[in-house]
């Protein structure tokens, strides 16, 4: 009689890192295309329209505040309702993508708010003309500011993604939980999975603090 | 030559500026003079359009600076501008602040860039700083660069606003000295200043702001010495320097 469940394997391992290449996939896309995104919402917030604000801010206000499980869900069923069935990879990184949009957009417009409206002028008094402003001195100035705050939101990204699963993509979570029904040594699993979620996450926060100390290098003596 | 007419300017109902002419000719320092808020800095951004007429006219070499079809970006780079907060770019060294507008701006090469920003550090006196963050510079080799800043563009002319007036009385000196030197280079010049000695022994014309006009405009030493206009002549006594 075949055993109903089988004892962990080295294969497993492999179907982990699958997993776990699935999750930095994910993660790398959502946040390179929503810090992109927010950074251009954050601008435009800067701009103090007030019915551009208005409207930004309540569409934001959405996506922050609906759980990103039921945002994956709604956005997945829609589409397929609608007879567009979208891949879960494809649904899902537009999904984690506005909402990471959404969250970097707060960020960026603090990060540009808080350069100087001096030192802005100052650069167009150089004959800088918006843009090249923009691109050479609010955004460096504004991203010592914004930085440890989106290195909070892309951290936040990498562990969100795994809320993708529920859709049926197999990143690192679900794929743990498959090897779990199969061999019920959840602990071992866990364990496992810990451990990949924090060398997934760990170069990042180390990227971060090396930035910051550069940055540091140049702000004190 | 800069020149305004009948320039008025005001923030919702208080008028800052009533009715303002002057002329400035090449290579002539006009230092401003008057009571603080009383619309000097407001004047100077009106000449480099950083803030818009209501009504009259500004040309600088016979472009006006408020006309619909001008580029202001372009005529900016004949107009250097020095402000009291000396506004150095954080993220830059100091030849890096100065080679900026030249690569970004006028599109040269890297090289030619250093190049540009090197002579003009070496002018102002910073020599040796030329790789330290404005966070390693004191407030008077910040004003300093600042002033690199504006002369790596080749301006034509220099605005100068209160420039300075947020420095130690010690750093005072130096950055004033820069000014000098400009003024003796033949550079044109207009000087928002609260330095009254500066005024008298550097300008050529000093002129004094009153409630939005000019009240009294002439040679330096005449408008320092007797003046004519009484609130004027209370002013330059309760000014101690």
């Amino acid at each position: 009689m075949t055993p109903v469940f089988t004892s962990l394997q080295w294969s497993d391992l492999l179907f982990l890192l699958e997993g776990a290449w699935n999750t930095i996939l994910i993660s790398v896309v959502a946040i390179i295309l929503g810090s992109v995104l927010g950074a251009i919402i954050g601008w435009l917030m800067s701009l103090k329209n007030t019915a551009l604000n208005l409207t930004m801010m309540s569409i934001i206000d959405v996506f922050r505040s609906v759980p990103l499980l039921i945002q994956l869900i709604l956005f997945d069923s829609f589409v397929a309702i609608a007879g567009f069935p979208l891949p879960p990879f494809f649904s899902g990184t537009i999904v984690l993508t506005v909402y990471t949009a959404a969250l970097v957009a707060g960020v960026a417009r603090a990060g540009i708010e808080a350069v100087p409206p001096t030192l802005r002028a100052a650069a167009r008094c150089l004959g800088l003309s918006y843009f090249q402003e923009l691109r050479y001195v609010t955004f460096p100035v504004g991203l010592r500011t914004a930085f440890p705050s989106w290195l909070g939101v892309a951290l936040a990204t990498v562990k969100d993604s795994a809320l993708v699963s529920a859709i049926g993509y197999v990143e690192l979570l679900r794929a743990s939980q498959i090897l779990n029904t199969r061999t019920q040594e959840s602990v071992k699993i866990m364990l496992l999975v810990g451990v990949l979620y924090f060398a997934l996450s760990y170069p990042l926060s180390l990227l971060g603090s090396r930035y910051e100390k550069k940055m540091a290098s140049n702000d004190h003596p | 030559m800069i020149i305004l007419e009948n320039v008025h300017k005001s923030f919702g109902s208080l008028k800052v500026l009533k009715g303002v002419n002057l002329t400035v000719h090449e290579g002539e320092v006009v230092s401003l003079i008057g009571a603080s808020g009383s619309g000097k800095s407001t004047l100077l951004y009106c000449i480099n359009g950083l803030e818009k007429i209501d009504s009259g006219r500004v040309t600088v070499d016979g472009t006006d600076v408020h006309a619909k079809g001008t580029d202001i970006n372009k005529l900016r780079q004949k107009l250097g501008t020095v402000f009291q907060q000396w506004n150095s770019f954080p993220h830059l060294t100091a030849l890096e602040n100065v080679a900026l507008a030249p690569r970004v701006v006028s599109k040269l090469d890297k090289a030619a860039a250093r190049e540009v920003a090197a002579a003009q550090l070496e002018r102002v006196g910073l020599k040796d700083k030329f790789d330290h963050y404005p966070s390693q510079m004191s407030g008077g080799q910040q004003q300093r660069l600042a002033i690199a800043r504006a002369l790596a563009m080749k301006p034509d002319y220099m605005l100068f606003d209160e420039a300075t007036s947020a420095l130690d009385p010690e750093l005072v000196t130096e950055v004033l000295d820069t000014m000098r030197m400009l003024a003796s280079d033949g550079m044109t010049m207009i000087v928002v200043t609260h330095e009254m000695s500066f005024a008298r022994d550097v300008s050529d014309r000093v002129a004094f702001f009153k409630q939005g006009v000019l009240a009294e405009i002439g040679p330096a030493r005449e408008v320092m010495e007797s003046p004519k206009d009484p609130d004027l002549q209370r002013f330059l006594s309760s000014s101690t320097r």
